[in-house]
């Protein structure tokens, strides 16, 4: 196992300097610069400007300077958020997101699955039509359409719960915007774990199980369960990156200081620094839960030893 | 009895009404706020939450640029003037001014302004704070801006090419400022009312360096000093008790939210979380005018939309395709109908609400729109273009639900009249600026808006010295009225040069305006002392307050 966890992270560092490289240089060759706004600047102000950024040094020693800083941990200065570090940006946004995510992942795969299960034990009876055409319609809702809908109802109409806001991240500002980023993940949860379990019921050894007159609720958690859960579980890693860092519409939509918001900004100003770090955080994460997901395998599929 | 009873509450209604007017200096404003039935009297609470656009660049004033920084900063720190809602320079931390010549400048600052750690603001805190604003080693983006209003030197620091020591600004004694110019400039005290010239706290910048700004540092001469600053969530100020009108404030707390969609901004403040928003959606704009007129806020705003032509391109170097294609734009129906929430239709470029600004209608604009489609049609055809040839080209725009409506309306206007195929081109913002800056275009939408109330902060745009000149256009009568208008020697003469030069804008038409801004935001019903007709938009939360 110990083999397996170092193999895993000697293999993370090529990945991850061929990541900054690429981000690097794209980022260097999209038209406009951080700098650029409706009023073009003067060239002596703009010298002055990328002389204090660096911007003024052949892109290669750029590059090089800015390996430099990551290897002690420094991300570098926002070009956008003058007033703020890279480091600090992330350090305020990562919690954040963090947060809104573990509720929205924890809420996701308790729904997905169970409501997947139900499904797949009541299949093709009108519970599992149902919840097949909820989830079915939960996929195509996108986001931007949901979220909104979710704040006319319960905000606007009803004023149960605020319209947006952080503040530190209380329970009342976090239930909308979780449901807002789970429900389309629950539904894809909930349609892999009824496949997989309708699979994995017309088995042999639940078969067996059965001839062997178990009770059928232990029949499905003891023995059903685990292995319908497998393919769950492969899509833990990405849906879980997924909702930490790619929630920027509803980071947009409830005002909550993610790193969604930071990584679109970033990306909209050409803050160079802002979204080369943003990548490395969220391509680290991508590599760390892969790496989880696979270690999670050889727990529960018995065929899996490292 | 009952007669007298009712005249006693009108009086009451009217002293109540008289004084919250004092409070904040701004009648019709406040009598606008104040309840039909029932006394107008302060909310127990005056907390104000406000929707500001985007997260700020920074809250360093000589590093800033937008107009979001720019409504942090002003209840953060003040300079030496303010603006009152209607626009009007009135003495900030200078008390008065005078100059002989309009180019050596002598302010005489208020004895009782103090910074938020109980600091006197002395005129040694503006020269600092104004040469720092140069300096290239503080790199701010906005530093052109002093070398415009012709500060002594200022140019030459910029460039590196003098120490900042030398710039043209000198504290005669504590209380007394001296500001010297390069040339004679009539309107610099407009001018001193700008983001770039307020002043900071040199000891506090110089024991933090780039982190002054953080709550726990900032020291501020403002009305409000900050209090949390949460980056994407919220900047929230509270009172400055130091600052020398703390007792004519009303609002004891403000909370800006960095709010970048619009309709989230909508939502929040129908959910009753926002009291002010930063601007309105075209989209919902007659909805909520039927539904809620009370809340809904539309003032003139300082910048104009137009279509700029790239005049170095055949065939828009021929003049007569210009016209053609401006004078085929039924400006009213843009407006009216597509942007629709009371614009300007506009001809001229500077925007028509400039302080006095006075220029001529030109003589297109006199006609019907028949008779200018009919005259398009005629230019067009001179200009060797018809059914057989017809005009094909790209019209380019940032990406943007409004821009794409006003583009696919024009281009409608286009072919019916004139039967040019325009295709339409939208392009992410920054790779459209480099785009339109390169002259990669044929005809591009774009948008301006002034730094003070004078009319040169649009017309210097289309001088063809001017970097922003993305016309490249070239005139030197143009050039030369400008460069006179600089020079003129009273407001009349200058009115005059300015009136010279929009009408040669409009006979070589490189741009064709289409409409002029207006600022519409949503405000509680409940904020009194809102600002009904300061173009510029400077919104100042202690001029503001709460009724209950």
């Amino acid at each position: 196992m110990f083999k397996f966890i170092l193999k895993r992270s000697l293999e993370a560092i090529p990945t991850l300097l061929v990541l900054i490289t690429i981000t690097f240089f794209m980022m260097r060759f999209a038209p406009g610069s951080p700098f650029s706004s409706e009023r073009s600047l003067p060239p002596e102000v703009l010298a002055n400007i990328e002389a204090k950024y660096g911007l003024d040094k052949p892109v290669h020693e750029q590059y090089f300077s800015y390996l430099g800083g990551l290897l002690q941990g420094d991300l570098g200065p926002s070009f956008k958020y003058k007033d703020y570090t890279v480091n600090e940006l992330v350090a305020q946004a990562l919690p954040v997101s963090a947060k809104i995510g573990l509720f929205a992942f924890a809420f996701t795969v308790v729904m997905g699955v169970s409501v997947g299960t139900i499904a797949a034990l009541k299949q093709n009876t009108w519970i599992d039509y149902s919840i097949m055409s909820t989830a079915m319609a939960g996929v195509v809702m996108p986001s931007f359409v949901l979220a909104p809908t979710l704040v006319y109802i319960f905000s606007i109409q009803l004023k149960w719960l605020p319209a947006g806001g952080w503040n530190g991240g209380q329970l009342r500002f976090i239930i909308l915007p979780m449901l807002g980023m789970s429900l389309l993940y629950v539904a894809s949860f909930a349609r892999i774990m009824r496949g997989s379990m309708i699979e994995v019921m017309n088995s042999n050894f639940i078969r067996t199980a059965k001839a062997k007159g178990l009770p059928f609720r232990h029949i499905v958690l003891k023995h059903a369960l685990r292995p319908a859960m497998l393919p769950v579980v492969s899509y833990m890693g990405p849906a879980f990156v997924g909702i930490i860092t790619g929630s920027v519409v509803i980071e947009t939509i409830f005002g909550l200081p993610g790193l969604g918001r930071l990584f679109v900004n970033g990306a909209l100003n050409r803050d160079y620094s802002l979204v080369l770090g943003l990548t490395i955080l969220i391509g680290s994460f991508t590599i760390l839960f892969n790496a989880i997901v696979d270690i999670v395998y050889a727990f529960i599929d018995p065929k899996i030893r490292y | 009895m009952k007669t007298a009873k009712s005249l006693l509450s009108l009086a009451v209604v009217a002293t109540l009404g008289l004084t919250a007017c004092e409070q904040a200096s701004q009648p019709e404003a406040s009598q606008a706020a104040a309840p039909a039935s029932g006394e107008p009297t302060l909310a127990a609470v005056q907390e104000l939450v406000r929707g500001n656009g985007t997260e700020p660049a920074s809250l360093d004033p000589h590093k800033t640029e937008g107009v979001p920084e720019s409504h942090l900063i002003r209840d953060l720190l003040e300079g030496l003037v303010n603006q009152d809602g209607d626009g009007n320079i009135v003495p900030g931390v200078a008390e008065s001014w005078e100059t002989e010549d309009n180019q050596t400048f002598v302010f005489k600052l208020r004895e009782d302004a103090r910074w938020s750690n109980g600091d006197p603001v002395t005129a040694e805190d503006f020269v600092y704070s104004f040469k720092r604003a140069v300096d290239p080693a503080t790199a701010g983006p906005y530093s052109w801006y002093l070398e415009m209003t012709g500060m002594k030197n200022a140019a030459q620091i910029i460039a590196g090419e003098m120490p900042a020591d030398e710039l043209g600004v000198k504290a005669l004694d504590a209380q007394t400022l001296q500001i010297e110019l390069e040339l004679p400039l009539p309107y610099f005290i407009q001018m001193s009312a700008h983001t770039t010239l307020k002043p900071v706290h040199r000891a506090t910048v110089e024991a933090h360096g780039d982190k002054w700004t953080q709550p726990a540092n900032f020291v501020g001469n403002g009305a409000y000093k900050m209090s949390e600053w949460v980056v994407n969530e919220k900047i929230v100020m509270e009172r400055n008790d130091q600052y020398w009108d703390n007792a004519d404030t009303t609002i004891d707390k403000v909370t800006f939210l960095p709010i970048e969609n619009q309709v989230t901004d909508m939502n929040r403040f129908l959910a009753g979380e926002v009291d002010l928003t930063y601007e309105m959606a075209n989209e919902h704009f007659d909805r909520i005018k039927k539904d809620q007129p009370e809340s809904l806020k539309v003032t003139p705003y300082l910048c104009s939309y137009y279509y700029g032509f790239n005049t170095k391109k055949p065939p828009f170097d021929d003049v007569r395709v210009r016209q053609a294609l401006s004078y085929a734009i039924d400006r009213d129906a843009v407006a009216n109908f597509i942007v629709g929430k009371g614009e300007y239709p506009a001809y001229n470029f500077a925007h028509q609400k400039v302080a006095g600004l006075q220029v001529d209608t030109p003589e297109y604009a006199t006609l019907s729109q028949e008779e200018r489609n009919a005259r398009a049609m005629a230019l067009l055809k001179e200009a060797g273009f018809d059914e057989s040839h017809p005009l094909e080209f790209t019209l380019l725009y940032n990406t943007s639900e409004n821009h794409k409506k006003v583009a696919i309306a024009i281009a409608s206007m286009w072919k019916q009249t004139l039967g040019v195929e325009a295709s339409l081109e939208n392009q992410e913002w920054k790779t459209f600026l480099d785009n339109r800056r390169n002259g990669n275009y044929d005809v591009t939408r774009a948008g301006w808006c002034g730094d003070y109330n004078e009319a040169s902060t649009f017309l210097s745009l289309m001088q063809s010295n001017n970097g922003n000149n993305d016309q490249f256009y070239y005139s030197d009568a143009y050039d030369s009225f400008m460069e006179q208008a600089m020079r003129a020697t009273s407001d009349a003469e200058r009115s005059d040069l300015y009136r010279q030069a929009e009408a040669q804008l409009a006979a070589d038409m490189p741009l064709a305006p289409i409409y002029h801004y207006v600022n519409a935001r949503l405000v509680n019903p409940k904020v009194g002392g809102y600002p009904m007709n300061n173009a510029e938009d400077k919104l100042y939360t202690k001029d503001l307050y709460i009724l209950e």
